[in-house]
């Protein structure tokens, strides 16, 4: 019997017959104590300073139940040409964001992957991701409306820009996590540059691409519903109006029609990422 | 793969027969075709005089942008706190809620696959494919604008994304476990929290953290449709066209979300 059996043997005698208690999930006892008590102070703060105005609420309620009831019976009809001009504007938005965002984001992708791309490009397309990350689409969405003017050019760029931000990361992570020994094989064919990439490297990110371009399609005719809020463009003027003017049951054709749209997307998405994979 | 017979009589190697070929041809000719027709629409409804305007605004912007104006700093350290508990507490109601709906909605937990998971997956798409500005429109006109109302949009736009990724872990998980668990004579709930919880609490915190980021992000902007926090700065701001106080706006923003991902990543790199 070694030692450690020995200590194990005798851990084991020592918890005979004394019952089981479940081990806490944080085993320093310190730490727990003080993570639980930072928690609750924390939320008792936080708690504290949201001013809920309960009258103001009790009063909404109502419309709440209104909202419901007309999800129930949706009005497509009276607002059905602001509609079909907001939504077909969005998916055109989505379209033409999705086709460029996604040809961008190959090259930044390429470039921010350290075992393709040299030190200088590298850093350059991280900080480009980086900057694209770190903003919501629509605080994009409001600069390049002031930049561009209102309409859907301004909602487009938004979109191209965050689809580059998100594909492009995490392209370049698959591809530094690629195997070499393949693109290598390539490259001792005497391939070109060029060549390498399209037979070497290329083949290996083809199935995460698609898998990710269908996602993010999904994630650009969700967030091209919102940037109507702010002039960029898209169905969200029309909701936006709709909600103003407490039309809830219009606003509940649109949400219904997001929804369903939504629902398609994924449903294809889930085809194609069968296939390819 | 496919490969050529040329005029010597050699075999060149090619890539893809000639019916595949044509058919990635056609493929991209339709997709081409479409963009080039979404481009026309977009195009059409530009003022591309605004356009070739563009760079001199963007300088002037950027002119005017620079510096920051940081006296106007301590006027924002309390929406930024309310943004933070915009995104934390709207994390906590959405976990409350997303547990109940993921034990519904997997597979092995649920109580009744024909009757009770078809609405928890319902619950699930319908709230991810809101966005959460759409959700705090609608509740700033049903319970008032305010940080409460940013508190519930985020809370209810983060359920769908909790609960799909929970109840696909609760799926993953080893039955031999469970198993266990129900040999020894526990009952349902003992099987939930002795079986199946330790082995889902590391996926539900990863998830809890990753959404409290994603959240941080989402909370800046809510304040734009009146919802409260550093978005309602923001709105001012860009109102009243103090580009100064923008800039200042955004810095902040890029800090805290700097600094939120980089908590959710020690604290994924702490559980994972």
């Amino acid at each position: 019997m070694t030692v450690s059996e020995a200590e194990a043997q005798m851990a084991l005698e020592a918890r005979l017959g004394r019952p089981w208690r479940k081990p806490p999930l944080i085993r320093r006892a310190w730490l727990r104590w003080a993570l639980g008590i930072g928690a609750l102070v924390y939320l008792a703060l936080a708690v504290a300073s949201v001013e809920v105005n309960w009258a103001r609420v009790y009063e909404g309620l109502d419309r709440g139940a209104a909202f419901i009831a007309a999800f129930m019976s949706p009005d497509f009809a009276s607002r059905a040409s602001d509609i079909y001009a907001g939504m077909l504007e969005s998916i055109v938005m989505t379209v033409a964001a999705s086709v460029v965002g996604i040809g961008v984001s190959i090259p930044i992708g390429l470039g921010a992957a350290r075992n393709v791309a040299p030190l200088p490009v590298y850093l350059a397309c991280r900080g480009l991701i980086a900057v694209s990350r770190a903003f919501q689409e629509v605080i994009v969405a409001i600069l390049l409306v002031a930049i561009f003017g209102f309409g859907p050019l301004a909602g487009f760029l938004t979109l191209s820009f965050a689809t580059i931000g998100f594909l492009s990361k995490l392209l370049a992570e698959d591809i530094e996590a690629m195997d070499r020994v393949q693109a290598e094989a390539v490259r001792a064919t005497g391939a070109r540059w060029l060549q390498w990439i399209n037979y070497g490297v290329q083949p290996q990110f083809m199935p995460r691409l698609i898998g990710l371009s269908m996602y993010r399609i999904d994630i650009n005719f969700r967030e091209s519903a919102v940037l109507g809020l702010v002039g960029a463009g898209g169905i969200g003027a029309t909701l936006n109006t709709a909600f103003d003017r407490y039309e809830f049951d219009t606003a509940a054709a649109i949400l219904i029609m997001i929804i369903a749209i939504v629902m398609g997307l994924e449903y294809l998405s889930g085809i194609v990422r069968a296939r390819v994979q | 793969m496919a490969e050529r017979i040329d005029p010597q009589g050699r075999r060149i190697w090619r890539r893809f027969t000639p019916a595949q070929s044509l058919l990635r041809w056609s493929a991209w000719l339709i997709g081409v075709a479409a963009f080039v027709w979404c481009w026309n629409r977009i195009s059409e409804s530009t003022t591309w005089f605004f356009v070739w305007d563009a760079p001199r605004i963007a300088g002037d912007i950027l002119d005017r942008a620079t510096p920051p104006d940081w006296s106007y700093i301590d006027r924002l350290w309390v929406p930024l706190w309310d943004t933070i508990n915009i995104a934390t507490l709207g994390t906590l109601g959405a976990l409350v809620m997303a547990v109940p709906v993921a034990f519904l909605a997997a597979r092995n937990t649920t109580p009744s696959r024909w009757l009770l998971r078809p609405p928890a997956l319902l619950i699930i798409v319908a709230t991810r494919s809101i966005n959460s500005l759409i959700w705090a429109l609608l509740l700033i006109a049903i319970i008032g604008p305010g940080v409460f109302a940013g508190i519930v949009a985020i809370a209810i736009r983060s359920i769908g994304f909790c609960a799909k990724l929970l109840y696909e872990a609760i799926e993953e998980i080893d039955e031999t476990q469970v198993e266990a668990i129900a040999a020894t004579g526990a009952s349902r709930w003992q099987v939930m929290a002795y079986g199946i919880v330790p082995q889902v609490m590391p996926a539900f915190a990863g998830v809890a953290v990753f959404r409290w980021d994603i959240n941080i992000r989402e909370s800046t902007v809510l304040g734009l449709v009146g919802a409260g926090g550093i978005g309602l700065e923001l709105s001012s701001s860009l109102n009243t066209l103090a580009w100064g106080q923008v800039s200042l706006i955004l810095l902040i923003i890029l800090a805290a979300v700097g600094a939120s991902e980089w908590v959710s990543a020690k604290v994924r790199g702490a559980i994972i």
